[in-house]
């Protein structure tokens, strides 16, 4: 449990000193220099897709389509859809945390392969400029969806540019992923067995699995929308003897799946926040990891639940119903444990917890709201309407980015070297609570009121609630902006961030805050399990201080 | 411009109540299992706070617990799932005998076309109390037909048939909505279900001496030439079509189908799929030859031919109907 050296003189090397000029970051092999590429691209992308959301609810202030045209209004939503989901929710914490701290977490120099890890930013890259042509070059509005024969045969969108940028970030999705896999079965310290792996490992095991399984159906898929497109192959286009529920069918056996992408990074970053802050090993370690890795199976084989008014049969439907009831179980699981956990812990309240107290109340809400819609009867209203909007917003911004902000925060200390200024924090993580609700909530009733998606115009019984939503998509909009400014501040003025600021498990918080290039000064070998709070908390008060400046 | 707020959607069908009370429920267990864990978040956030010379106790965690809180709401969402399981079931099975309305969706408006003849145009008339069923299609990209007062809704498909009934229940004008993402005027493709007094119904329907659907289609039967094969008197080269429909249908490859909407379409378009059992793949196909609306019109007729009996259009020769052969 001994920390080489807690005390950080400005002058020791780390990572982010190790190399100067652009040149040593664009070539750089180092796994936490990646995620810093990553973390300022996805950022981007995160306010590009921002700005769409925006401009989507700021339209939607008024029942007429009175601000934008219809045909930039479904651009709106197309891009806001593929931006956030290929560019920011998916690659998100994966990409960022995880590149970041899987090494370090199982006690390893570096990801198994540091040149793909770089090659898989380049690809991302590279999609990303696709799709920043593609919006500049007049959009696309396909729906992030891509539905045929709409897709196919119909719009005469930038189609096939976005589809390209998304088939390379796809790529990049697969090499993260089989890179984390390899990662974690070869690369763990002496003594780091699976049963001491900390759950955000876990959860991103569970994820690699759908990476590198799902994607190339999804990327394929597309492949196969853009010959359709050029060539008039008839694999989608019933004129032509396709049939266009095969392509919902394949698209939704990647985009279920996919949303478990997004969702299980953050209930990792989650499990290790409620631990810490309640100084509590978690309650059920092996439940926990098994219950990602079920998440993670079953979520395959729910995909037609998408479909129950497509016009599939009654029968594949009553199967997709309840197999998608069998996934809500390691949901539930999760969700309790967590809060059992908490049970006779010692709890305190720093940004990160209070996110991590959003993240389980909102996914919650996401969660059951998701029973709604495996339920077929019900789904047969509310499928296409408001309800599917906000259900999806609950479990990806109050699940995922919620999760994604509490782990920024947690990791931050050890990512930049500095502190965030907690008042702040906490400010900024009530802002963002609130807005959230406040934007996403009132959708719910709009959806079982009847209002479809992606209508720019609307009949007016429906007004109050949008402005509701719209006076909330801009508190939120304050609530994501805050962060980006005192993260931005805290790198020159933040209090230097000792190696272990939250008296944390997990070899990530046993090295310096910023850690030296290779992770460690010396190969840590592991003799405790994950969360062995009641040992570190043994260490007398005094010690603390020591970390701390 | 905010004096009408509502909260919930009228209840204008037999199947919107059965909607409405199956989310009341859900909405009452998901609440209390939300009330619960908030509850016990709030009240744990607030017991196990930090306290001066007080220690975390740690808990290895229980297979007990965790297989009670597995299996509890693994047989309360069971129950979600037969309730909601039933009503889906209600809502994909049609009536017998329900009135018919063919639909054709295209971009962005909705074509209606009754069984007595009446067209219309994102306007749907129906009459209270009577079982309606829409036999729908599309001719360019996926549509979906949403009537929020009835809880109901359905893709619309290029090249296939897909079906959807009401009953409704409440005279008056409600909403209705194509919820599938269809391209530019996806929002204007919406229009009113428009539900009458028997009464009224039957004097809108009387108006404008429309020919029925069925005769339209009879006159397409002899007008493009299918009655030359399709003869109804002796067996002719193309099976005999009277008291087909909805009959199961022996193929030539071994296997039956019913035959149904989607059955009839297909064979006029693409004859070589279902090749019915004694019977030679000498058909043409009239893909393109034929509109949506004229396919609408052919499958009336040949339903209209299922049972001669019921005083509708007499066979395509006028004539003695043979027995039909399989």
């Amino acid at each position: 449990m001994a920390i080489a050296d807690v005390s950080d003189s400005g002058e020791r090397e780390n990572y982010l000193n190790a190399g100067h000029g652009l040149k040593s970051w664009l070539l750089t092999v180092d796994h936490k220099r990646i995620a810093l590429l990553y973390l300022i691209s996805i950022t981007f992308f995160f306010f590009i897709g921002g700005l769409f959301a925006l401009l989507i609810r700021l339209e939607l202030l008024t029942p007429a389509g009175d601000l934008v045209q219809a045909d930039t209004y479904n651009k709106l939503f197309t891009m806001h859809g593929q931006v956030m989901v290929f560019f920011f929710l998916i690659p998100g914490v994966p990409a960022v945390l995880g590149n970041f701290l899987i090494p370090i977490m199982i006690g390893a120099k570096d990801l198994a392969f540091p040149r793909i890890n770089l090659l898989s930013w380049y690809l991302f890259i590279i999609g990303g400029t696709l799709m920043i042509y593609t919006i500049l070059n007049g959009g696309v509005d396909t729906g992030w969806t891509f539905y045929t024969p709409l897709s196919t045969e119909f719009l005469k969108t930038n189609v096939i540019s976005a589809i390209v940028g998304i088939f390379f970030a796809g790529f990049s999705s697969i090499l993260t992923g089989l890179n984390f896999i390899v990662t974690i079965h070869r690369m763990r310290a002496p003594g780091m067995t699976w049963n001491r792996l900390p759950l955000f490992v876990w959860a991103h095991y569970a994820t690699s699995i759908i990476q590198i399984l799902g994607t190339p159906v999804v990327a394929i898929t597309l492949v196969l929308v853009a010959l359709e497109r050029l060539f008039h192959l008839g694999i989608f286009n019933p004129a032509l003897g396709g049939d266009p529920l095969l392509f919902q069918h394949l698209f939704w056996f990647y985009s279920h799946p996919a949303v478990y992408i997004m969702i299980l990074p953050g209930m990792g970053i989650v499990s290790e926040i409620v631990c810490c802050f309640s100084r509590k090993r978690i309650f059920g370690y092996r439940a926990m990891a098994l219950a990602v890795l079920g998440i993670a199976v079953i979520g395959f084989l729910v995909w037609a639940h998408h479909m129950f008014v497509a016009g599939i049969s009654i029968y594949a439907a009553l199967i997709f119903s309840l197999l998608s009831y069998f996934v809500a179980v390691p949901s539930a699981i999760k969700v309790f444990n967590w809060t059992a956990t908490m049970y006779k812990g010692s709890i305190t309240y720093q940004t990160p917890m209070l996110y991590a107290f959003g993240f389980i109340g909102l996914f919650t809400i996401g969660g059951l709201t998701g029973l709604f819609l495996a339920c077929l009867g019900m789904d047969v209203h509310v499928h296409d309407t408001y309800f599917v909007i906000a259900h999806f917003h609950y479990v990806m911004v109050g699940g995922m980015v919620i999760a994604y902000l509490g782990g920024m925060h947690f990791w931050w200390p050890k990512i930049s070297g500095r502190m965030y200024p907690e008042g702040w924090g906490k400010l900024a993580a009530l802002i963002v609570f609130i807005g959230f609700n406040l934007t996403f909530f009132p959708q719910f009733i709009l959806g079982y009121m009847g209002m479809p998606r992606r209508y720019y115009a609307y009949p007016a019984e429906f007004q109050i609630l949008n402005v509701l939503s719209t006076a909330g998509a801009t508190i939120l909009a304050v609530g994501y902006l805050l962060p980006m400014v005192y993260f931005l501040w805290s790198m020159r003025y933040g209090k230097p961030a000792p190696a272990n600021p939250w008296n944390a498990a997990g070899l990530e918080w046993q090295t310096h805050s910023p850690p030296p290039t290779f992770n460690f000064d010396e190969q840590p070998v592991v003799t405790w399990e994950a969360y062995n709070y009641d040992q570190i908390d043994e260490i007398p008060e005094t010690e603390e201080v020591r970390v701390g400046h | 411009m905010f004096g009408h707020f509502p909260l919930w959607p009228e209840n204008a069908s037999t199947n919107a109540g059965n909607v409405d009370a199956l989310y009341i429920f859900l909405l009452m267990v998901s609440g209390i299992m939300t009330v619960l864990i908030f509850t016990v978040l709030t009240a744990f956030a607030v017991r196990y706070r930090k306290r001066k010379g007080q220690r975390a106790e740690q808990i290895e965690g229980s297979h007990q617990l965790e297989i009670t809180w597995s299996i509890i709401p693994f047989c309360v969402m069971l129950v979600f799932f037969i309730w909601g399981a039933v009503i889906y079931f209600q809502e994909r099975t049609p009536p017998q005998d329900a009135t018919e309305v063919y639909t054709v969706a295209k971009q962005w408006m909705w074509k209606f076309e009754h069984r007595e003849g009446q067209r219309e145009i994102n306007e749907l008339h129906v009459p209270v109390g009577r079982d309606v069923k829409m036999i729908m299609t599309s001719q360019d990209v996926i549509h979906s037909f949403f009537v929020p007062a009835f809880r109901i809704k359905q893709d619309v498909l290029p090249g296939r048939y897909t079906t959807l009934w009401f009953h409704a229940t409440k005279p008056g004008t409600y909403h209705l909505f194509c919820s599938q993402y269809c391209g530019t005027q996806h929002s204007g493709m919406v229009g009113w279900v428009v539900v009458m007094e028997p009464r009224d119904y039957e004097a809108w329907m009387s108006g404008g001496g429309n020919q029925p659907l069925a005769v339209t289609g009879q006159k397409l039967f002899s007008e493009l030439g299918c009655v030359t094969c399709h003869r109804s008197d002796i067996q002719g080269r193309g099976p005999n079509l009277v008291g087909v429909f909805g009959k199961p249908v022996l193929l030539e490859d071994g296997r039956t189908v019913t035959a149904d909407e989607n059955y009839v379409r297909e064979s006029i378009l693409e004859p070589g799929a279902k090749i019915v059992k004694g019977f030679k793949p000498v058909m043409p196909t009239f893909q393109g030859q034929v509109s949506d609306e004229q396919l609408n019109a052919l499958v009336a007729y040949v339903k209209s031919l299922a049972a001669p009996q019921s005083g509708r259009p007499a066979n395509a020769n006028g004539m003695a109907v043979a027995a039909p052969k399989p």
